[in-house]
């Protein structure tokens, strides 16, 4: 009785172990830290040959995520590892890193993708001084709001894919191809909407759209915020409020997690209109799909937003 | 007067020469300005080109965070009153608020990074001032962290706090309360369990995450408050701890380390909460007996919600509960009349914090530790039963800063009750590591 248990266990355990180490047609896992790299990255793969998992949610703080044990698992079994690399990420992943222990995501390993290498990014600060707020010293960290971006990004991570997977590099070479062509002709179409715009001045809660007003010719050059990551003052708010209804500013722009009331009151007062933005496929409804969705989304919402204003003031006694 | 004729000639002649001579260096200069202005003007165009070509220098001394290390200097400072004359009656850490007044317990000064591809490694020195305004200085921890292991296993060797439970190993500017919990100070010292040594950890390969650790230490000095620690001196200069006599034990084989064993399992229960549940256990020598041993283990739990749209991580709750247990087999004391027994103590602490609106948060804390009796009147008083409420309340300016106003209520077994009220402010210089959840 006591050996047949005992060969039956062996037996079981040789089948686990054997269906452990024999995964059907390995993909590769990749783990991205943000929705925006996640997005590019499952286009780029195809569900067929990635598995991707993404990190920080599409709604909350980039800059606040919790360093959750449940990420080190991710990262343990992770092949690629996309991140911004312009310290964006820098309050929360390295405890996650030193966990997952995994040499493939290393820095300088080809599996660890720093997607700011080779991007020339704005506002490189001169001074590292913190009562200037929490400023980013390599840079604006929020490149992913330019298209043009995005394309390279989209090419680093082809060529990562493409390294690791040489196997079917040329099903990813094809799928940036699709990208690109969608992206180009995408890009002819947004720049043709905002062009009655160029010039136009908006007001963002935080300075992460630099990337976006350089790309479509847009000024937003005034935040809620008195200074990165400071929460608005009262004190500030007036000044907003002034410099608004001077330079006739009738946008405010907002993410999802950013203090919705505080922007309504200055909306209110400066009777602006609140446009709902997200760097990231999924923070607003209708955005879920990828990324060339969300910018077609945010390019939309924002010429609709704008036109009306135009119409308003056209129709101003 | 043909002399003064030929010089009258000579000065037209001469002023004629000068000027024709002047004016040819005025031509030349006037070339060499040009020629020299076209040159300038080359060599600006040139530059902007480059430039335009790869963006304008760039000078960023010290990145943080892209530094070959980080440093950072945080800074506790405590002011406050206790209904205690001495505060250190009822706020035994040593890196609580310290006295009625001013108190800087805990300025650390912590340095981090990446040794090479195969090690990072952290370290951080301590400064506090005492009752007497002098400063005391310590290596707090010091130790390194393999990074590229196979199989999910890391070693780190060096000088760092335990692993046991969860706030051993947490630094005084990251606690969620000003002062170190009554039932950690009980089984670690006012210190918390903190050794030379080294620890084995392995991420299990199971779908949700859980951490086996085991660690291997010295267990002795004050640090190891529980293990080979002569304690404190009596009326006569001799060494007493729990009122029993010690004598120094030499490490004579294996069994004579403190071993540390924790397992941890993290459960996501939605997209917005995270428990974590751990099991730790000490075990080691303790020096007032041949072969006396102590064994403490705990339970702890910690579980946060946070909001799906939080903003700089508001709005949150938190709960973390710690429960130990520790048998301390004391020596027979002839001498004092103290026969061999176990001291058995256990106790508890639970603290929620809830940030309700950035950049507030409010905690409450409440607490019990007590002991069974002991042959030792001194020990008894010492393991007094206590009781304590925290409410408290926090605000950050930033993430670099903070004020926490907080309100101690004890009531203690042999004494009265008693009250103390502390404000600590913190600031944080230059680029500190991030920490765990």
């Amino acid at each position: 009785m006591n050996t047949k248990f005992l060969f039956l266990k062996m037996i079981l355990a040789v089948n686990l172990l054997s269906g452990l180490a024999v995964s059907s047609h390995a993909k590769l896992n990749v783990v991205a830290t943000t929705p925006d790299f996640g997005a590019i990255a499952r286009e780029i793969g195809g569900d067929d040959l990635v598995q991707v998992n993404v990190l920080a949610k599409p709604t909350e703080d980039p800059h606040f995520v919790d360093p959750k044990p449940s990420y080190i698992v991710k990262l343990s079994k992770a092949d690629i590892l996309i991140e911004g690399g312009a310290e964006l990420e820098m309050g929360w992943m390295p405890p996650l890193i030193d966990g997952a222990r995994n040499s493939k995501i290393a820095l300088g390993k080809p599996g660890r993708v720093l997607c700011a290498e080779g991007l020339a990014l704005l506002e490189v600060p001169a001074i590292l001084d913190r009562s200037m707020g929490d400023i980013h010293a390599l840079g604006n960290p929020h490149f992913m709001t330019d298209p043009m971006n995005a394309r390279q990004t989209a090419k680093r991570i082809c060529d990562t894919f493409s390294a690791l997977d040489q196997e079917h590099s040329a099903a990813y070479r094809q799928r940036l191809e699709d990208f690109n062509k969608r992206l180009n002709e995408k890009m002819q179409t947004w720049k043709k909407q905002m062009e009655p715009f160029k010039g136009k001045s908006l007001v963002a809660y935080h300075n992460s759209w630099p990337y976006f007003a350089k790309c479509f010719g847009v000024k937003i050059e005034l935040f809620l915020e008195p200074k990165p990551g400071i929460p608005p003052t009262p004190a500030h708010l007036v000044e907003v409020i002034s410099t608004m209804k001077q330079e006739n500013i009738g946008i405010i722009i907002v993410e999802p997690y950013q203090n919705r009331k505080t922007a309504e009151t200055v909306a209110e007062k400066t009777n602006a209109t609140i446009v709902e933005f997200s760097q990231y496929p999924g923070g607003v409804k209708g955005t879920e799909v990828g990324y060339i969705e969300l910018i077609d989304y945010l390019v939309n919402t924002l010429v609709t937003a704008l036109s009306k204003e135009r119409l308003a003031e056209e129709h101003k006694p | 007067m043909k002399t003064l004729l030929y010089c009258l000639l000579m000065i037209p002649a001469l002023w004629a020469v000068c000027s024709c001579s002047a004016a040819g260096d005025e031509a030349t200069t006037n070339t060499l300005e040009e020629l020299k202005q076209l040159r300038l003007r080359m060599d600006a165009l040139e530059k902007k080109i480059a430039e335009d070509k790869q963006g304008p220098p760039v000078m960023t001394l010290g990145r943080a965070g892209s530094a070959y290390m980080n440093v950072s200097f945080d800074i506790l400072f405590n002011a406050g009153w206790s209904s205690t004359p001495d505060a250190k009656e009822i706020e035994p850490g040593c890196h609580d608020p310290s006295q009625r007044g001013f108190s800087i317990r805990n300025a650390e000064l912590a340095l981090d990074g990446a040794v090479d591809p195969y090690f990072k490694a952290f370290a951080d020195v301590v400064f506090m001032t005492d009752f007497e305004d002098t400063t005391d200085l310590e290596l707090e921890e010091a130790y390194a962290l393999t990074t590229s292991l196979p199989y999910g296993l890391q070693i780190k060797p060096g000088r760092f706090f335990v692993e046991f439970g969860r706030q051993n190993t947490q630094h005084p500017h990251s606690w969620d309360f000003v002062d170190q919990p009554l039932v950690l100070n009980r089984m670690f010292g006012e210190d918390g369990l903190r050794q030379n040594g080294m620890r084995l950890s392995w991420l299990v390969p199971t779908p949700n995450y859980t951490e086996i650790m085991l660690g291997m230490f010295n267990g002795q000095g004050g640090d190891a408050y529980s293990f080979r620690y002569l304690g404190e001196d009596d009326e006569e200069g001799f060494r007493r701890m729990y009122g029993h006599a010690t004598t120094s034990r030499s490490i004579k084989g294996m069994g004579d380390f403190l071993y540390v064993p924790r397992i941890a399992s993290s459960f996501d229960l939605t997209d917005v909460q995270t428990l974590v549940l751990g099991a730790s256990a000490a075990v080691g020598p303790n020096d007032t007996g041949d072969d006396t041993r102590t064994l403490i283990y705990g339970l702890d739990t910690f579980w946060k919600w946070k909001s799906s749209h939080a903003e700089g991580g508001w709005p949150f709750v938190t709960w973390q509960t710690e429960i130990l247990a520790r048998n301390f087999e004391a020596g027979a004391d002839e001498e004092a009349g103290l026969p061999s027994e176990t001291l058995r103590d256990w106790g508890l602490y639970s603290q929620v914090q809830w940030g309700f609106m950035r950049p507030w948060s409010a905690g409450l804390r409440g607490e019990y530790v007590t002991g069974n009796n002991s042959a030792s009147a001194e020990a008894n008083e010492e393991r007094a039963t206590t009781t304590r409420v925290s409410p408290n309340v926090t605000w950050y300016p930033s993430e670099f800063s903070k004020i926490r106003l907080q309100y101690n209520h004890d009531w203690r077994e042999y004494a009265q009750n008693a009250d103390a009220v502390w404000l600590q402010l913190e600031f944080m210089l230059g680029a500190h590591a991030a920490h765990k959840f």
